[in-house]
């Protein structure tokens, strides 16, 4: 057992020996959080649909290829386009990662510089409609602009690191 | 914002899509990615409402209270907005924590009771905080320490070392976390002013 798999059944068991010593209902506390679950994931929804509708036929439409076609060689546009992808599309770029590492071997550059990169930064999108639609908010302010800043450092980042570590 | 992205996404996808010969499979996918958005969500259902059963009782013991207390003062240097002992302190606290052991679907429902905490504290219900910024900040720069999904690709297609890149991806994310956070800090005092 390794200790990412220790760690979940840790946090149940101390959140349950808790309750019990601090005398709470501890099966009606459940039911009730349980509830509001759901009703979270009801208020999610919308949003989600409307975000998965725009990037599901953003990403068919084939621009993203398209747009870096220009580019000859094939793990330089490879890699741009998995950047670009990374804050709109986290199944996409797992593909993408696949791709890469397949074509090119998990230990070339391009395929650490992938592979860090997948790991260093998170669907910027993804979070903003999940965090924000649950409560209701339509005014993100700079959220996505500081969000997408901190993606572009994290791509930077991958590719300087990469270059210093592995050679 | 949101308007323009998402209307700008619809309208290069369906119109590219048309000039590229491609009308069919836009045509398809319009009918299939309601089905994509449902399946996403009856994904997380079940995640989000086991954990915010459990979180609910750690709430009403009050763990979520101590875990608060004793990150309040840390956290707060980042986000000033929150009352010290605030709850939505402790959640945060706990979202990190569980987004860097890799756990990111369990980290979610905690990050989701978090807005709600901060929501309270939110003057304009429409408009996202200074505080909520911030929270999403640390979250998209994906805070992770032990990257298990990579790893396991990396493995799946034969590396000769499928962990060497752990090492980098916690600079990177260090790296990045801290100028996203840097950013966010400049662009609230510049409004302030």
């Amino acid at each position: 057992m390794s200790f990412s798999q220790i760690i979940l059944p840790l946090i149940v068991l101390l959140i349950i020996i808790f309750g019990i010593k601090r005398k709470v209902n501890i099966y009606d506390s459940f039911i009730d959080g349980a509830k509001e679950g759901l009703i979270t994931t009801f208020k999610i929804f919308p949003s989600m649909l409307a975000m998965v509708f725009a990037v599901n036929i953003f990403l068919k439409s084939g621009f993203i290829e398209f747009l870096f076609s220009f580019l000859k060689n094939p793990a330089i546009s490879k890699i741009i386009a998995m950047a670009f992808l990374r804050p709109i599309s986290g199944s996409a770029t797992l593909v993408m990662l696949n791709d890469i590492l397949s074509l090119f071997g998990p230990d070339s550059f391009v395929g650490n510089v992938a592979s860090v990169m997948q790991g260093c930064t998170d669907t910027t999108f993804y979070i903003i409609t999940l965090y924000f639609g649950s409560v209701g908010i339509k005014k993100i302010r700079h959220a996505l602009f500081s969000g997408l800043f901190a993606d572009f450092i994290g791509i930077i980042a991958s590719i300087l690191i990469v270059y210093l570590f592995f050679s | 914002m949101i308007n323009i992205i998402w209307g700008g996404l619809l309208i290069i996808g369906i119109s590219f899509g048309f000039l590229s010969g491609k009308g069919d499979v836009i045509n398809s996918e319009i009918l299939s990615s309601s089905k994509a958005a449902l399946k996403m969500i009856l994904e997380i259902l079940p995640i989000l409402v086991l954990w915010m059963g459990l979180m609910k009782i750690a709430e009403d013991s009050g763990i979520l209270n101590n875990i608060a207390n004793f990150l309040s003062k840390p956290l707060k240097k980042l986000f000033p907005s929150l009352p010290l002992g605030h709850k939505s302190l402790g959640l945060i606290a706990s979202n990190v924590a569980v987004n860097m052991l890799g756990l990111g679907n369990a980290a979610t429902p905690f990050g989701l009771k978090a807005m709600e905490e901060m929501q309270k504290l939110n003057n304009q219900k429409d408009t996202a905080s200074d505080a909520m910024i911030t929270f999403l900040v640390l979250n998209t720069a994906g805070v992770t320490i032990i990257p298990t999904t990579v790893i396991a690709l990396r493995i799946l297609h034969k590396s000769n070392d499928p962990t060497a890149i752990i090492l980098p991806t916690i600079f990177a994310t260090i790296l990045a976390s801290f100028f996203g956070l840097l950013i966010d800090f400049f662009i609230r005092k510049r409004r302030k002013k």
